[in-house]
C-alpha cells in the first residue's frame, strides 16, 4: 500500500483536481484521475526524496488554521485599503522586523510562507541562514512585538502542531 | 444579454454586488501601486488586488455559472488555489531581488534600512 501510494493526501487532491478540471463524473474520468492520482506521486517520489511527502498529522488544526487566515486576509485587505485611499499625514510606519522562528519542518515553512504573504500588509522576505530568523516587511508597523506575538502562536504553534509526527520521525532523538 | 434575463433578482443583485466590491478593491489596489512612494510599501496594493479582489470575482464567476447552467460549477476554486499558491511566491522573489539590488546600489532613499535589519555595506 505504502509502496504503490506513497501519498494519499496528494493522490486525492489530484483526483479531485482532475475532475474538477473537467467538470464531469463520467466512469471514463474517474479511471483517468485515478491513474493520475496514482502515477504522478510515483513518478514525481525522486524528487521528493531528501524530505519525503509531508504527512498532515493534525488535519482539523490545518482546517482551522486555514478558516482563522481567510479571516486574518478579508481584516488586513480592509485596513490596507483604508490606508491607500486615507493615507496617514504623517506617512505609514514601513519597516522590515525580525521573527525568531522554531518551525525547522520545509513543509510547514512554506505554509507559513503563503499565509504570510497571502495576508496584505506583510511580505516575507528570507529566513537569514545562520540564525534562523525570518525577514518580515511589514505595511504599517505599530508594535513590532505584537508582531512577534501573533505570527509565534497564532501561525507558528499550529503549523508546528500539523507537521509535528513528521519533524519527529526524520530527526529522531 | 438574453441569458442574463433567465438570472433571477436575488442572484443578480448578489453578483453584482460581488462584482462592484472586487472591482473597487481591484481599483484601490492599483492606486495603491500608484500613489504609495517608495517600492517597499507598493508591494503591498496588489496584494489586496490578489486576495480579496480576485476573490470577489471568482465567487461572482461561480455564482453565475452555477445559477445560469442549474448545476454546481467550482472549477474556479482550481484558480482560487493555484493564485494563492503562486502569489505569495512572486512576490518574495521581488521583494528579495529588490532588497539585495538597493543594498548594493546604496540606495539611501529607498527604504532598505527601515527596521535596522539590512546596512550597507560600507558601514559595517
Amino acid at each position: 500500500m505504502k509502496r504503490w501510494l506513497p501519498s494519499s493526501l496528494l493522490s486525492g487532491m489530484l483526483f479531485v483536481l482532475w475532475l474538477l478540471l473537467n467538470q464531469s463524473l463520467d466512469p471514463a474520468h474517474l479511471l483517468l484521475g485515478t491513474v493520475l492520482a496514482v502515477v504522478a506521486p510515483l513518478l514525481a517520489r525522486t524528487l521528493m526524496q531528501p524530505i519525503g511527502y509531508p504527512r498532515l498529522a493534525k488535519p482539523i488544526i490545518l482546517i482551522r488554521l486555514l478558516g482563522m487566515a481567510l479571516v486574518e486576509i478579508v481584516h488586513s485587505a480592509i485596513t490596507v485599503s483604508r490606508l491607500i485611499l486615507f493615507p496617514k499625514p504623517d506617512g505609514m510606519n514601513s519597516q522590515f522586523i525580525k521573527i525568531p522562528l522554531d518551525l525547522r519542518n520545509p513543509y510547514g515553512l512554506a505554509l507559513l510562507s503563503c499565509l504570510i504573504n497571502s495576508t496584505p500588509g506583510t511580505v516575507w522576505v528570507e529566513i537569514l541562514p545562520n540564525r534562523h530568523e525570518l525577514v518580515l516587511h511589514v505595511f504599517d508597523l505599530h508594535s513590532e512585538q505584537w508582531w512577534v506575538d501573533t505570527i509565534k502562536t497564532r501561525y507558528e504553534k499550529p503549523i508546528i502542531d500539523i507537521f509535528h509526527e513528521e519533524v519527529h520521525k526524520e530527526n529522531p532523538p | 444579454m438574453n441569458e442574463m434575463e433567465t438570472i433571477p433578482l436575488w442572484a443578480a443583485a448578489l453578483l453584482v454586488s460581488l462584482l462592484i466590491l472586487g472591482g473597487s478593491i481591484i481599483l484601490i489596489g492599483a492606486l495603491g501601486l500608484m500613489r504609495l512612494p517608495d517600492f517597499y510599501q507598493r508591494i503591498h496594493g496588489p496584494a489586496i488586488t490578489v486576495t480579496l479582489g480576485a476573490g470577489c470575482v471568482l465567487i461572482a464567476s461561480m455564482l453565475y455559472f452555477t445559477v445560469l447552467q442549474s448545476r454546481l460549477v467550482l472549477h474556479e476554486l482550481l484558480i482560487t488555489v493555484f493564485v494563492l499558491m503562486t502569489a505569495p511566491i512572486v512576490s518574495m522573489l521581488i521583494i528579495r531581488a529588490a532588497v539585495y539590488r538597493d543594498l548594493r546600489a546604496r540606495k539611501r532613499d529607498s527604504g532598505v534600512e527601515s527596521g535596522g535589519i539590512y546596512r550597507f555595506p560600507e558601514q559595517e
